[in-house]
């Protein structure tokens, strides 16, 4: 990490040298052939955060999350990356400042952790100069962050579904971009490992100063590790803000046509939300009588 | 994506990129690889319808001054053994690209349609051009490599969505079968193509002078070379497209540079030997199996087991039926057909 242009080194930057708000959207429309997929929506990242978009399937978050990493053309409108239009700037140039995980990545078998994690390192190397000590120190920086160094000899088939994911974001991670992108890092995750994966994500966040967006399912643990909460329906914005602003019982019923009892919970702060099914009026009669 | 298995105890704490073990059995391997085309170049310089000694055979590559291990040694030892080299070395690596590019694990010069591309060129310079020498077909077939190549990967690339793994494999199945009816249909009438077809449709190495394969080898060097600045990016993509391109991977640019090298390496060599299957797809399960799914090992492992499969094949064809000849093509299939079904009965299909 010898490199100090503020937009290279994550740790290094001076606060002042990097712009507040990092990406932003601006009246983007993003479509698969005809079918408009996020209609005229505006939207800003700022730095060292950790923006959580949340909505319901096929609501264009993922979609918006894949144009945020330049993976896809605007139909409309513009994605700025620190102020510039992202699709003018050379994909390897993205590709230092902007990590992007999709959904469920797949790995060639017999890929061992080590070799993943390096693979990270791509858009750092040219066809002359292959590997250098900056590479190795960020290949370990990066196994330890994220606690894998003890597997790194492993292949990825041998971990459990959370050390897998926790070996992808390793690679994210030896990209050292400050902007990390990641598209349900919880999914097919148990609860020990949703919250395993979260607690890593809010390290790197904390410790290193990483600005995170992430698309996740789980509302709860949305409104708990997220700085910013952004509510998509239908590719629109419904609501952003800070977890506490956003997530009313309203606006559940709002974007995700459900009703719900949102709590705050004694631990954390957070707003928890508590789905009502067609059966919830029904338990809740007897149990009361019960007490 | 099965959970929670529990973490077995481990045994080491290395934080180096590469696991160390398989670093160093990738070197071993390479050097055994390197030793044993060494000695299968060797061998096929030695054995054949007249055996030659070690002395006689230093003197022939040396000091050759008219004798008939010389002659045999200069004229037809050396080339049909330099041929198969190159032919192997470049059937090898390009089956690694191939197989990569297009994430399919049957891939070779048949399933892209190159093979049937060259195959009609051959046939199409006699029908339609008259062409008669070795000389003026061969390049005929290249020409028709190339257009299979270019033109898979334009169908390909020009399908909503782009090159992919499915689009390449599809279009190179529409190109084999397009290929394939065009020169059965010049064959039928030409009775001059279907005597030179049936002979390049084996897969030979022997009857070509050195010249041919001199003249081939610049396509082959720069086919290498490119096929080498491709591996890194094939990396990249075999985490999936979304990844490669976060990593900064121009996935278009990255395809077509690998078409590029595996049209001129299968092209050339195709054109020269005929269409040989099965070196490109044995040598690359092999070199994965002895150096796991990291391309730029598994391409330059596949390329130098490729030419050991094509000189042994070549020297085993002399021996078996002497004083005739099995072509190279033919014993690679009898003999590899079995092994390579053993092999994947064991050690089971690879994901890729």
């Amino acid at each position: 990490m010898t490199d100090t242009t503020p937009t290279r080194s994550a740790s290094a930057a001076p606060e002042e040298a990097r712009p507040s708000v990092r990406l932003r959207a601006q009246g983007l429309t993003l479509a698969y052939g005809d079918r408009a997929v996020v209609h005229e929506l505006d939207l800003d990242v700022p730095d060292r955060t950790v923006t959580v978009i949340i909505g319901p399937n096929g609501c264009g978050k993922s979609t918006l999350l894949r144009a945020f990493g330049r993976l896809m053309k605007p139909a409309a409108g513009s994605v700025l990356l620190d102020g510039q239009p992202v699709h003018r700037i050379p994909t390897r140039k993205v590709a230092e400042r902007v990590g992007l995980l999709p959904q469920s990545p797949m790995a060639p078998e017999g890929l061992s952790v080590a070799d993943l994690v390096a693979r990270g390192r791509h858009p750092h190397q040219t066809w002359y100069r292959r590997w250098s000590s900056d590479d190795e120190a960020a290949v370990a920086e990066a196994l330890r962050a994220t606690g894998m160094v003890e597997l790194a000899g492993r292949t990825l088939d041998e971990l459990s579904g959370g050390q897998r994911q926790r070996a992808w974001i390793a690679m994210a991670l030896a990209q050292q971009t400050e902007l990390l992108l990641l598209d349900e890092p919880t999914n097919h995750l148990d609860l020990a490992h949703q919250v395993e994966v979260l607690d890593l994500v809010r390290d790197l966040h904390l410790t290193m100063g990483r600005t995170v967006v992430m698309v996740l399912h789980d509302l709860s643990l949305a409104a708990r590790y997220a700085d910013r909460l952004v509510a998509m329906r239908q590719g629109r914005v419904v609501a952003q803000g800070t977890p506490s602003q956003v997530l009313t019982e309203e606006l559940v019923e709002e974007v995700f046509g459900l009703r719900a009892r949102v709590r705050v919970d004694e631990e954390t702060g957070a707003p928890l939300v508590i789905p009502l099914s067609r059966h919830t009026g029904l338990v809740e009669g007897p149990r009361d009588d019960r007490m | 994506m099965t959970e929670a298995l529990p973490a077995p105890p481990t045994k080491r704490g290395r934080t180096r990129q590469v696991a160390p073990e398989r670093a160093s059995r990738r070197g071993v391997w390479t050097v055994v690889l390197v030793s044993a085309l060494v000695l299968a170049v060797m061998l096929s310089i030695a054995l054949g319808a007249e055996p030659l000694s070690p002395g006689e055979i230093w003197h022939g590559l040396w000091h050759a001054s008219g004798s008939e291990g010389d002659v045999i040694v200069r004229s037809l030892r050396l080339p049909r053994t330099v041929t198969a080299v190159v032919a192997g070395l470049a059937l090898g690596a390009a089956g690694a690209l191939m197989q990569g590019h297009t994430r399919n694990p049957i891939a070779d010069p048949v399933v892209l349609g190159i093979s049937a591309g060259a195959g009609m060129g051959v046939v199409a310079s006699i029908f339609l051009v008259g062409v008669t020498g070795l000389y003026g077909y061969v390049w005929f077939g290249f020409l028709g490599a190339a257009l299979a190549g270019a033109g898979v990967y334009a169908v390909g690339a020009l399908t909503r969505g782009g090159a992919t793994p499915v689009t390449l494999a599809l279009a190179g199945a529409s190109a084999h079968a397009l290929f394939t009816a065009l020169t059965a249909g010049m064959v039928l009438f030409d009775r001059q193509a279907l005597e030179t077809y049936r002979f390049w449709t084996v897969g030979s190495v022997s009857g070509q002078p050195l010249e041919l394969t001199v003249r081939a080898l610049p396509f082959i060097v720069v086919g290498l070379v490119v096929a080498a600045l491709n591996t890194p990016g094939l990396n990249a993509l075999s985490l999936g497209e979304d990844v490669a391109r976060s990593l900064g991977v121009r996935v278009g640019l990255n395809r077509a540079l690998g078409m590029t090298a595996v049209t001129l390496l299968t092209g050339t060599a195709v054109a020269v030997c005929g269409p040989i299957g099965f070196v490109g797809l044995v040598g690359t399960h092999i070199a994965r199996y002895l150096s796991g799914p990291d391309y730029r090992w598994i391409t330059a492992q596949a390329a130098l087991i490729g030419a050991v499969l094509m000189v042994a094949a070549d020297t085993l064809g002399r021996l078996v039926a002497r004083p005739g000849e099995l072509q190279v093509g033919i014993v690679l299939a009898l003999i590899g057909a079995p092994v390579f079904i053993q092999l994947v009965r064991r050690r089971g299909a690879v994901r890729i």
